[in-house]
């Protein structure tokens, strides 16, 4: 144990996801050799990220301001809705360039060993905009594993109710991949051949 | 294939060891607990992607380390080629591995490369342990003859696990709104596995028959009591028995039984909170002769059966892609002279055999000796006289 601030803060980093103490304990101790400038600069990038980022009313992806820039964009077209998981998922696909719509970010997929069901995700959300707004095709881009997969079925069968097309992207993504990690090729290949369901 | 190099570092009771070996036979000469298993579980870990003997990974990184690690050395396509593959084991966190210096993606890509079949002391298990035992030998094989099947088996796992907590939710009183997304996936990967496990119980039956009727007939007063039946039973109650020359089943129609056997134990599963169908409540029965061999099998007919089991797997790696390393832990002890005489003869024709031995003189083999002592062996191969003498081996740091 190390005593009062470098402790706090070995303990702090130690809480962030995938790094261990030996890590946490790594950049706790790069931290003090930075420059006071840097370090003051990464601190207020920390204390920015929370005050200033927050989600958008309408996808939920995260914007600076009250809707995002791809919903504020008048050159989307409002019929094409993609839905994620993540917004590190719709950054994926937006690098493909193959995909000119509007998005849904969900918050997650459904996994009942974490608890979370539809309830927990922005399935509601989703339901009241293809009620308000002109939305004629839905594509799922969940991920493609055990999870994604699941809620993509989930949502293509609630979804058949709704007077409303609904496509899948096509896998030719790595098994159990994410997004995220896919490269921007096989991601856009993926879009381009999407699947009716 | 062949391994011609071996190194450790903090794997188990290993600082640092390293081995220099060749196609043939080289045994491994130490008393007991010093570590001769060890070499062989590293090497086998590389073919399954697990070890034999625990379930997690940290027993296996040297204690206070943070990581252990494999490096293999292989010649592969009749020695033509080298084959080099690097596996780091972590106390905590991912593992990583490389294939021929290249950092893998993923640590499944590295798994299989080296193939092998371990004979172990545990392989009774074979014919007198759980269940869980024989699915993990089939999981085991095919995993070496197609990895894609491990990608596939943690898929069902994962997708298992997913819907057991789903039904325990249900169970507890919650809504269960995905619960047909779960028992679709289940049918989709249980299906897969399913087909596959099928298809390598087809494959091995004809050659543990006949390694079965072999090993019988050397024994002393061996009299074949009849040949070795295997049949693949189904969570639905179906037994599937296996026959050579037959191929992949229909995996459609492994899906609509698959599907009618959840839906006929949906209410006891909702009760129970537990997934009730599926390849993870499958066994493989196995008959000599008209009898189950668990339960009327004599300890030497349990031998035989076991050994014909691994001799068979064997044959169905080399159907395709390279000739598997036959390890043998210390299996010799536990043979009559008989079977010992006709594994002995089995082992001249694979291209490499490696044995462990606590004593010299129950290996009936010829070749290379190393000598095992306190977490250390010697690197290159020692005299075979100043074994059986007992003498003190210097050991490389
Ligand atoms: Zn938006």
């Amino acid at each position: 144990m190390y005593e009062g601030p470098i402790q706090d803060l070995i303990e702090e980093f130690g809480r962030l996801p995938g790094v261990g103490p030996k890590s946490a304990q790594r950049l706790a101790f790069h931290v003090l050799t930075m420059d006071a400038a840097d370090a003051e600069r990464l601190a207020r990038a920390l204390v920015a990220v929370k005050e200033k980022v927050r989600f958008c009313v309408r996808c939920f992806n995260v914007s600076e301001q009250d809707e995002c820039r791809i919903c504020r964009d008048a050159r989307r077209d409002p019929s094409l809705l993609c839905v994620v998981e993540e917004p590190r998922d719709l950054m994926a696909i937006e690098k493909t360039g193959e995909f000119r719509g509007r998005y849904h970010v969900l918050g997650g997929a459904i996994s009942p060993i974490d608890g979370v069901g539809p309830d927990q995700l922005r399935v509601a959300e989703l339901f009241a905009r293809l009620g308000e707004e002109d939305i004629t095709e839905v594509v799922l881009a969940t991920n493609p594993n055990s999870e994604g997969e699941a809620t993509a079925s989930y949502l293509a069968r609630t979804l058949k109710a709704m007077e409303v097309a609904v496509s899948r992207i096509a896998s030719g993504l790595p098994v159990g991949g994410d997004l995220e990690y896919a490269d921007e090729v096989t991601l856009g290949r993926a879009f381009a051949g999407r699947r009716a369901l | 294939m062949h391994l011609d190099r071996l190194e450790l570092v903090d794997f188990r009771s290993y600082a640092r060891a390293e081995l220099a070996l060749g196609p043939g036979v080289r045994v491994l000469v130490g008393a007991n607990a010093q570590g001769k298993t060890n070499l062989l579980e590293a090497i086998h870990y590389l073919s399954v992607g697990a070890s034999h003997r625990v379930a997690l990974d940290a027993p296996l990184v040297r204690a206070g380390r943070e990581a252990a690690v494999i490096r293999a050395g292989a010649r592969v396509d009749a020695g033509t080629r080298a084959l080099s593959v690097e596996l780091e084991l972590r106390a905590s966190g991912r593992n990583r591995a490389r294939v021929n210096g290249q950092p893998q993606p993923r640590v499944g890509d590295a798994i299989g490369r080296i193939r092998s079949v371990l004979f172990a002391p545990e392989d009774l298990t074979l014919v007198r342990g759980d269940p869980s035992d024989r699915r993990r030998f089939l999981d085991d094989l095919l995993g070496q003859r197609r990895p894609a099947y491990l990608v596939a088996r943690q898929e069902y796992e994962r997708v298992l696990r997913q819907r057991n907590a789903l039904l325990r939710q249900v169970r507890a009183g919650q809504r269960g709104d995905t619960l047909d997304e779960w028992t679709a996936a289940l049918v989709r990967s249980g299906a897969a596995l399913l087909a596959a496990r099928i298809a390598v119980a087809h494959a091995l039956s004809g050659p543990a028959d006949a390694a079965y009727r072999e090993l019988v007939a050397s024994a002393p007063g061996g009299k074949a009591s009849g040949g070795v039946r295997l049949t693949y039973e189904l969570s639905t109650g179906r037994g599937v028995t296996a026959e050579p020359g037959f191929g992949v089943p229909d995996v459609g129609g492994l899906a609509a039984e698959l599907q009618a056997g959840v839906a006929a134990v949906a209410p006891a599963e909702r009760e129970r909170g537990l997934t009730l169908v599926g390849p993870h409540r499958d066994d493989l029965i196995l008959h000599v002769g008209e009898l189950p061999a668990k339960g009327f099998a004599s300890q030497g007919e349990s031998w035989s059966l076991a050994l014909a089991l691994r001799l068979a797997s064997r044959e169905v790696l080399r159907e395709v892609g390279e000739d598997p390393i036959v390890l043998l832990d210390d299996v010799f002890a536990e043979l009559d002279d008989g079977r010992r005489a006709r594994l002995a003869d089995r082992c001249e024709e694979f291209e490499q055999v490696l044995v462990t031995a606590a004593v010299d003189a129950d290996v009936p083999l010829e070749g290379p000796r190393h000598a095992v002592l306190g977490g250390a062996v010697t690197s290159e191969p020692v005299a075979r006289e100043s074994l059986s003498r007992g003498d003190d081996h210097t050991m490389p740091t």
